[in-house]
């Protein structure tokens, strides 16, 4: 066992040799606190940590730092998201030390889809750093104590730092060099977009192992389950880096479409299968979205609970 | 050069929909080049105005005068004995001449006819295209020579993001993805290792971000050259 960075539950999992599972939630396009919990106690027990959104598809919504803390008041564990699209370094590094003063120990450093995707298209972006640089910023933070300046910190936050790899977007071929870059920078784990070309896949963790990347930092493979075939149409056209073969469309739509569902479930559970097994993944992304509550299901019939306890 | 566009002659007659006699001052300088405030634009809105005014029953005198240059004093300075004579002035040039005549001449009104856009350049006949947000510290050759702090959406500097397909950039199809030229143009030339670490965070403060910026050469201002 290495010396831990964050001393986290999703690191002390993944450190242990476990294979880690973990959940997603979107915070509330309001203050609604209550909604908020009650989405998360489906996920409670179920996961070893929760990834809470930025204002996903640029969308607003209540801050992932908040949302992050109303997790911890829940008993469950965040992993706090943040977008370099709506801050700059300033307001960055402020919100990294104030995560950590409030109990947060995990984050996922992202670029951020574009503001045009979301509810304010016409809004300024602000892009002053990339993920790659906000990845090699939170561990600079952590590892030397200090802000980007070179001035001391104060306390220095230990995150657990997490980055996004979407195997799925272009240049393909580059994808595995993008990732042993985010590696370099000082990503610990990554998830991947989620998952839906098997084959794309293989190839890519393929290529992965090839590199000897899985051994610098833990993968967890991105999970969504479809719940109708609508929702793979939708997803395939509007959601950006979205790797929908036709093949699972025809598999969901084969079946009534009152059995879509259990039909989207059934190929998530046959992918946690296969990644189980798959060299170098070391765990699970399961991104029910607005699907909470179906999480336990989910998880119990992928035979991964109980969730250990380390 | 930089790239503007006209507004439409809507806007453009609201502005000056009280006024009886304007100048609408074009500029040699870029519009020229991309076609927007140079003689032929002039004359074109100055017509098109005119045309309007007298189907509103409300017939405007409009003068026209294509600067040299917009963008520069002593040019500017060379309307000073007529410029009072005009309710108000259009300027076609880029937003830098408004200000400047706006600067010399305090008691006119001079509207902008133009939206200036970006600097950039013609990729085909009618069609320009940004290449340049003037970041003030150029590192283009970092890039195999294109520039992704101009021409990817979210300003990256390693790499492109999850949404780039096709060649194509998640904002929309039109917009090409800087990111993979950039990597295809390392990939085939056998140098994926220049794109390989983390280039460093940018320094914004020669941007826009530092304030308005000053270029100042010595060896001019002291008479020298
Ligand atoms: S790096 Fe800066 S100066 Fe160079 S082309 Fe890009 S925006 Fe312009
Ligand atoms: S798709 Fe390409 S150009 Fe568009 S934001 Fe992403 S990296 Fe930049």
């Amino acid at each position: 066992m290495s010396e831990l960075k964050s001393g986290s539950n999703l690191e002390k999992v993944l450190n242990a040799g476990h294979f880690a599972f973990t959940g997603e939630c979107g915070p509330p396009k309001g203050a609604n606190v209550t909604h908020l919990k009650e989405k998360l106690n489906h996920l409670k027990g179920k996961v070893d940590a929760v990834n809470m959104t930025d204002n996903q598809t640029a969308v607003v919504r209540m801050s992932s730092l908040a949302g992050s803390v109303l997790m911890i008041e829940e008993g469950l564990e965040p992993n706090f998201q943040m977008v370099c699209r709506d801050r700059n370094r300033l307001a960055m590094m402020s919100d990294i030390l104030g995560a950590y003063a409030l109990g947060i120990r995990n984050m996922l450093c992202l670029s951020g889809d574009h503001q045009t995707f979301g509810n304010h298209p016409d809004a300024k972006n602000v892009h002053d750093i990339d993920s790659m640089q906000l990845i090699s910023m939170v561990k600079k933070m952590r590892d030397e104590g200090k802000f980007l300046n070179d001035e001391d910190i104060d306390v220095p936050p230990k995150m657990f730092i997490g980055a996004a790899c979407n195997p799925f977007a272009d240049p393909y071929e580059y994808r595995v060099y993008r990732l042993a870059n985010k590696i370099e920078a000082g990503a610990d784990f990554i998830q991947t977009q989620c998952i839906f070309n098997m084959d794309k896949f293989r190839d890519f963790m393929k290529k992965v192992v090839d590199m000897g990347l899985h051994e610098k930092c833990y993968i967890l493979a991105g999970v969504t389950p479809m719940k109708n075939a609508g929702m793979a149409n939708f997803m395939s056209k509007f959601v950006p880096g979205m790797d929908i073969p036709d093949s699972l469309v025809k598999r969901l739509k084969s079946v009534d479409k009152k059995d879509q569902s259990e039909e989207g479930i059934k190929f998530a559970l046959e992918q946690v299968e296969e990644f189980k097994e798959m060299e170098g993944v070391a765990g699970v992304h399961m991104m029910a979205i607005e699907w909470e509550h179906m999480v336990p299901e989910i998880a119990e019939r992928a035979g991964v609970l109980p969730r250990p306890v380390v | 050069m930089i790239v503007a566009d006209r507004k439409s002659l809507k806007e453009i007659l609201a502005m000056v929909e009280d006024d009886k006699k304007i100048l609408i001052a074009g500029c040699k300088g870029c519009v020229t080049v991309c076609n927007t405030g140079g003689l032929k634009e002039v004359e074109i809105l100055a017509s098109s105005m005119k045309i309007a005014r007298k189907k509103q029953g409300n017939d405007i005198d409009i003068d026209i005068n294509v600067l040299e240059r917009q963008c520069d004093t002593e040019y500017v300075a060379g309307i000073k004995d007529t410029v009072e004579d005009y309710d108000s002035v259009i300027s076609l040039a880029c937003g830098v001449g408004p200000q400047f005549l706006s600067e010399m001449y305090k008691d006119q009104t001079f509207y902008p006819g133009v939206n200036t856009t970006f600097f950039g350049g013609a990729t085909e006949h009618g069609v320009w295209e940004e290449r340049c947000a003037g970041c003030g510290t150029c590192g283009i050759h970092n890039f195999g020579g294109l520039c992704p702090i101009a021409r990817c959406a979210k300003s990256l500097m390693n790499g492109p993001c999850g949404g780039s397909s096709n060649g194509v950039c998640e904002v929309n199809k039109d917009i090409e993805c800087i990111w993979d030229s950039i990597v295809r143009k390392k990939m085939d030339a056998g140098k994926i290792e220049d794109l390989m670490g983390v280039k460093g965070i940018k320094n914004w403060k020669t941007a826009r971000d530092g304030g308005p910026r000053k270029s100042i050469r010595e060896e001019l201002v002291q008479g020298n050259i």
